[in-house]
């Protein structure tokens, strides 16, 4: 299963050379991109774990893909990697852009739906991602 | 896709704007003969390598990593802010910003610093052009454990694997980095372009202290032009002379004591000219003219 979380998730995945330049919106744009990655794809799971602290002060998309290579190289193959650029403008401060960039080496199990019954006949629904079953170190992994 | 047969290396050369970088090369900076040669070559050799791939004759992207070699105080910075400008408008960088560091903002403190803060300055470059001043200091060789070999390393690694990302140009003395050079064969080889600055002639020096009075909207007074060349050949002959900057540094206490000379008249009205003429007075009182030439020890 596709995971659909972020801007352009319902596109094929991006080229790096598509990612590039993103970026270079990004950077353009004076919004601080930042890398995170995780391996819990829930979709309410929104802090992801930080590679780094965002960088600010980058003039070009290539030290930002620089990093993403780090990233990937170690986190690339069982992890979920977005990217996240953050507007400092005083009223916004906030995400204004954010798409996942690398998608773990398997395929993602999905999710279950869970039904739990409570007070009588109630019943009250959840989804839980198969992948979270396991613990973190053995998830995504043949 | 049509294939392009010819290339107009004179029209690319003008509409690719760096024509005026060059022409701006030569008449803002005084002196350097071998200096803007060597960048009128450089200039000229990149231009035609873009002319080769749009032919399709070539596809490497050329080592553009360059040393500059000089004495102090020669020009080394300002030229390879031209040359960040020069490579950008020929499209071999894609910012043409211009990174300054020496080996404090590359060398961590501790073990486990260097690395993150060689490559945060590293990112910070890339689509740039990186100039590290006086960069043999980057290896020591009397202390093994110099974190300053960690930078070498990622430096190297960089400077080979994103060619297309970032122009390192290393700067220095030229006989201290000819042993970083002998010392480090990685980066002999891996720097295309070694160009030498010369030191100032008097007579150059005397056109760069007009030059820099004219910015500041001073002019020289005409019984201070004998001087100043008398003091040039004087501050050229004391320890710790660097070309230009000592040159800079002489024409502020110039009118450090211009501004005391004026404020010493007392109450009298000055004009316009007044306030710009740095007068013979203004040099005469200089320790350099005073001293005698140091003795060697």
């Amino acid at each position: 299963m596709k995971i659909t979380q972020g801007t352009f998730s319902f596109l094929p995945d991006l080229t790096d050379e598509q990612i590039t330049k993103q970026i270079q919106y990004c950077i353009d744009n004076d919004w601080a991109v930042g890398i995170e990655f995780t391996n819990d794809p829930h979709p309410r799971n929104t802090y992801w774990e930080m590679w780094d602290l965002p960088m600010f002060d980058i003039r070009d998309a290539a030290g930002i893909l620089y990093e993403l290579n780090a990233c990937r190289k170690v986190y690339g193959d069982n992890h979920y990697i977005r990217l996240s650029a953050f507007d400092n403008t005083h009223g916004w401060e906030s995400i204004k852009l954010s798409f996942i960039v690398n998608r773990p080496k398997v395929e993602d199990p999905g999710f279950r739906l869970v039904r739990q019954e409570v007070d009588g006949r109630s019943i009250r629904y959840t989804t839980q991602a198969y992948s979270t079953d396991k613990p973190s170190s053995e998830r995504y992994r043949d | 896709m049509s294939e392009i047969k010819s290339f107009n290396l004179q029209k690319a050369f003008e509409a690719s704007g760096v024509k005026e970088v060059l022409d701006e090369l030569d008449r803002d900076l005084i002196g350097l003969l071998p200096v803007k040669t060597r960048i009128h070559e450089t200039a000229s050799l990149l231009l035609v390598n873009k002319a080769r791939e749009e032919l399709n004759l070539s596809k490497i992207q050329p080592s553009l990593h360059m040393s500059f070699t000089g004495n102090p105080g020669t020009g080394k910075t300002t030229v390879a802010m031209r040359m960040a400008k020069l490579l950008y408008r020929l499209g071999y960088v894609r910012k043409g910003h211009l990174v300054l560091v020496t080996r404090d903002d590359l060398v961590g403190q501790y073990i486990g610093h260097t690395a993150p803060k060689t490559k945060e300055i590293l990112k910070k470059a890339m689509g740039g052009v990186l100039f590290i001043d006086e960069a043999y200091y980057l290896y020591r060789p009397e202390n093994e454990r110099d974190y300053g070999q960690e930078v070498i390393e990622i430096l190297l690694q960089v400077m080979e694997d994103h060619r297309d990302d970032l122009v390192v140009i290393l700067a220095g003395y030229a006989d201290k980095m000819d042993k970083f050079f002998s010392s480090n064969p990685g980066f002999r080889s891996r720097v295309a372009h070694h160009i030498d600055f010369p030191d100032y002639s008097d007579d150059e020096l005397f056109e760069i202290a007009i030059k820099m009075l004219k910015e500041q909207n001073y002019v020289l007074g005409d019984n201070a032009v004998t001087i100043l060349k008398e003091y040039i050949a004087k501050r050229r002959e004391q320890p710790h002379f660097a070309n230009a900057r000592s040159i800079r540094n002489g024409l502020d206490r110039a009118i450090l004591r211009q501004a005391n000379r004026l404020f010493n008249k007392g109450d009298v009205e000055l004009n316009a000219k007044d306030l710009s003429e740095i007068d013979y007075e203004d040099f005469a009182l200089s320790r350099v003219l005073k001293s005698k030439p140091p003795t060697q020890p």
